[in-house]
């Protein structure tokens, strides 16, 4: 088992699935509507050029997410 | 960018929320953000629904007929939605339409190269009425990223009808609306629902028996509820408005709805677990659905968009190409205008000519000739020769990289600066939508989800000159700075400070963002998720055809229609004595002082104030004002107009007020009446019109005032 980390935190080309996600905000909903419910797994793509937000592979779509939404994202990586 | 009769003409002010049609004969189209519900939705009505490959294009609700069996019957095109849980305006415009409206059925889109996202929408509808159909669109996409899918394995698995379905090439559609007409005749069987953990089966069982009596049939039992479960204040306003009483109020749904919540709360369940529960339980139902029905052979065929993404996202190349494409596209713009906006001149002028002869020769009185020739003629003959040629290069232009996808990477690339702002990357989709109307843009300014945000965006729109304007820019430009220029700089150069003029306005759009997120609209950005749909070949043929008619001709067509009684408005003003000076005089010398120290004069505020109802005027209004002063030279080109304007005293510092003002002045009508619409506070519209004006004249005066303290001006 892999230790976990934020989403934000991932690599370029790195993968990992989701654990929980920790905010308890509107996000949170958001993040379940695009498919990130726990058990997801996610790549991220690549960063944009001023370094945020950062594009992540979730259940075959690119979505792009901002590094104070994705910090919320509990994953563990592959 | 949805610039359409519908979305720019009058119609942008009057939306409402889908309509119920009598006798249940309307069939939804639901489905999430750019899987090509507006491509089926115009493939099967044969209507021209903008279509655009970026996320939240269909801020609005369309409506047509299409035929089922022989009978007609509405189609309703739905706002895009992730889900139905309501979580953003347009969910709940579906939703409520999905509910409440008595639509006959339901065709839930989804994207064959992400279907398990799509199938959690086709479910959550699935719960609310048994009449669905699943459409998965973009086969063919899918076949080139060697996904392969057993439709029929998802139709038992889901036990609604599924169809794959290409729209953009047309097919599959028939097949589609041969299964809607089945869905519409009988809803067929129950389909399985969709099992939540066990304590929150145990809660819906106890509350079932209570509830169902309660419907009446109208709404499904085990739907309704979940919702009460979760209790969505929002919901249960709509619900007991659509019930005719709270149904919680009901002895026997209270005492019922009292013990599951107690139940729930036993079992470690609050609002947001029991929707988390909710939402996986549906993701992992989607999950089984797909389950060996949808195979990826060729798991690297993506890598086609990521490669690209790499050069128009990367950190070194995603704002240069950005910057470049601008350039690029200004450049083909100008340039490829010049010629024929001249020879339109020409031809124009040649045309005044022998109208004026024509009426001459049937001994017209001289005001008459007069009021059509000098008045109405050729403030026409300005808007069409000066806007049609840009017009008719630019829009195809921009429509071959809004289908090409290159929209969103811009609001990628640029999120970072609107979030320094406080504001959301998505302003990026509306000001690109602003660059071809400003009214287009703020109704689009809807796809931001918080209100803050969006008014913010509302507010600064304005910044990004729209078509109308792009004419008077370049046209100044090439009079007055590039002139001079000869070779490859003569062509470059307009093109280049075309762009820095739009730099400026985004800048302008930054800045403002940012002071209003900082005093009247203060808060904390919100969460932000924005799509980047996989790149798409344009489809080049349709573009150019669709840009021209739609966007250009429909633009041209609203420009010309203002302008033709401005000019005889115009014309009047500058005809009409009184006192030994005309009307337009009189009005140009009453704002001459303030003009002036905007580094303009009377006749250019005058124009800018008459140029309210469309900004293709303002131009036409200088040139006429002018003109009626007595130099009546023939304006058959941009070099004799450039020698007019001298002639009444305009220098450098003139024509960059003038553009300048151009850039940063009050939006126009239908603008100013759709932010009415859209913020429905006059206030803000107040606000929006102010904004931009009080910014304009202080670049303005400032300006004015360093020049001439340096002995410039």
């Amino acid at each position: 088992m892999n230790r976990s980390i934020s989403l934000n935190t991932l690599q370029e080309g790195q993968s990992a699935r989701v654990e929980r996600i920790a905010s308890r905000s509107a996000m949170r909903r958001r993040l379940q509507d695009i498919g990130l419910t726990s058990g997801t797994a996610v790549t991220c793509l690549g960063r944009s050029p001023f370094g945020d937000p950062a594009a992540f592979c979730i259940r075959g779509a690119v979505i792009a997410l901002r590094d104070e939404d994705s910090r919320d994202v509990i994953v563990s990586p592959s | 960018m949805g610039l359409t009769a519908g979305s720019t003409g009058l119609n942008a002010v009057d939306r409402e929320k889908p309509k119920e049609e009598p006798g249940g004969r309307a069939v939804a189209l639901a489905g999430n953000p750019n899987v090509g519900k507006s491509t089926v939705f115009n493939a099967l009505t044969g209507m021209n629904q903008h279509t655009g490959n970026w996320p939240g294009k269909t801020v609005a609700v369309a409506r047509g007929r299409i035929q089922l069996e022989g009978e007609s019957c509405q189609l309703v095109d739905l706002p895009g939605t992730y889900s139905l849980m309501a979580h953003s305006a347009e969910e709940e415009v579906a939703r409520d339409f999905i509910c409440f409206s008595g639509a006959g059925a339901v065709v839930v889109v989804c994207d064959a190269t992400c279907l398990e996202r799509g199938l959690g929408l086709a479910l959550q509808t699935q719960e609310i009425t048994p009449r669905m159909a699943v459409c998965i669109n973009l086969m063919d996409e899918a076949a080139k990223k060697g996904i392969e899918l057993d439709l029929a394995l998802l139709e038992k698995r889901l036990g609604a009808p599924v169809t794959g379905a290409s729209a953009r090439q047309g097919r599959g559609l028939d097949a589609l609306m041969d299964r809607v007409a089945g869905v519409l005749g009988d809803g067929g069987p129950e389909p399985e629902p969709v099992r939540y953990p066990p304590a929150v089966e145990k809660a819906l069982d106890l509350l079932l028996p209570a509830v169902a009596p309660a419907l009446k049939g109208k709404l499904s039992p085990r739907w309704v509820c979940l919702r009460l479960l979760e209790g969505d204040p929002v919901l249960m306003g709509t619900l007991e408005g659509f019930l005719g009483g709270d149904i919680r109020r009901e002895a026997q749904v209270a005492l019922a709805l009292e013990q599951a919540g107690a139940l729930l709360r036993r079992e470690g369940f609050d609002r947001d677990t029991l929707e988390d529960a909710v939402a996986k339980a549906l993701m992992q139902r989607a999950e089984e659905v797909c389950r060996g029905a949808v195979t990826c052979r060729d798991e690297g065929a993506a890598e086609h968009s990521r490669r690209l993404d790499r050069i128009l996202t990367g950190k070194w190349t995603g704002i240069p190409v950005m910057l470049l494409l601008l350039a690029v596209v200004f450049w083909l713009t100008i340039t490829g205008a010049n010629y024929p906006s001249q020879l339109l001149t020409a031809a124009f002028a040649w045309i005044e000519g022998r109208l004026a002869e024509f009426f001459v020769w049937i001994q017209a009185p001289e005001w008459l000739s007069g009021a059509l020739v000098e008045g109405v003629w050729r403030v026409l003959a300005w808007v069409v020769a000066v806007m049609l040629p840009p017009m008719a290069i630019f829009f195809p232009l921009f429509t071959l990289l809004e289908d090409f996808g290159y929209l969103p990477r811009v609001a990628f690339n640029l999120d970072h600066c609107f979030r320094r702002a406080d504001a959301c990357g998505k302003q990026a989709l509306t000001m690109a939508m602003g660059f071809g109307c400003n009214a287009a843009g703020v109704a689009g300014c809807r796809i931001i989800d918080s209100p803050r945000e969006r008014l913010i965006a509302i507010l600064t729109n304005n910044f990004v000159p729209c078509n109308g304007r792009f004419p008077t820019l370049i046209a100044i430009l090439t009079m007055f700075f590039t002139a001079g220029a000869v070779g490859v700089w003569a062509s470059v150069a307009p093109a280049l400070l075309l762009t820095a003029v739009i730099l400026l306005g985004v800048a302008m759009t930054f800045w403002m963002s940012r002071l209003l997120s900082r005093t009247v609209l203060r808060g904390v950005p919100s969460s932000f998720t924005l799509e980047l749909p996989p790149y798409r070949r344009p489809q080049i043929g349709k573009v150019l055809v669709r840009s021209v008619l739609d966007r250009t001709l429909f633009v041209l067509g609203r420009a010309a229609a203002v302008a033709a009684p401005a000019g005889l408005v115009i014309w009047i003003m500058a005809n009409t004595r009184v006192g030994g000076e005309t009307l337009l005089a009189l009005c140009a010398a009453f704002l001459d002082p303030f003009a002036r120290w905007l580094g303009m004069d009377g006749v250019i505020l005058l124009a800018f104030i008459l140029g309210f109802p469309a900004n293709e005027i303002v131009v036409p209004i200088i040139i006429m004002a002018y003109l009626s002063a007595g130099s009546l030279a023939e304006l058959e080109s941009l070099a004799q107009l450039r020698e007019l304007l001298k002639a009444n005293g305009w220098t450098w510092l003139t024509a960059v007020c003038t553009l300048l003002f151009s850039l940063l002045h009050w939006p126009c009508s239908t603008t100013c009446l759709t932010i009415r619409k859209e913020t429905g506070s006059a206030g803000w519209t107040a606000a929006a019109f102010l904004l931009p004006t009080a910014v304009g004249m202080t670049v303005c005066f400032l300006l004015t005032l360093t020049a001439r303290l340096l002995g410039l001006g």
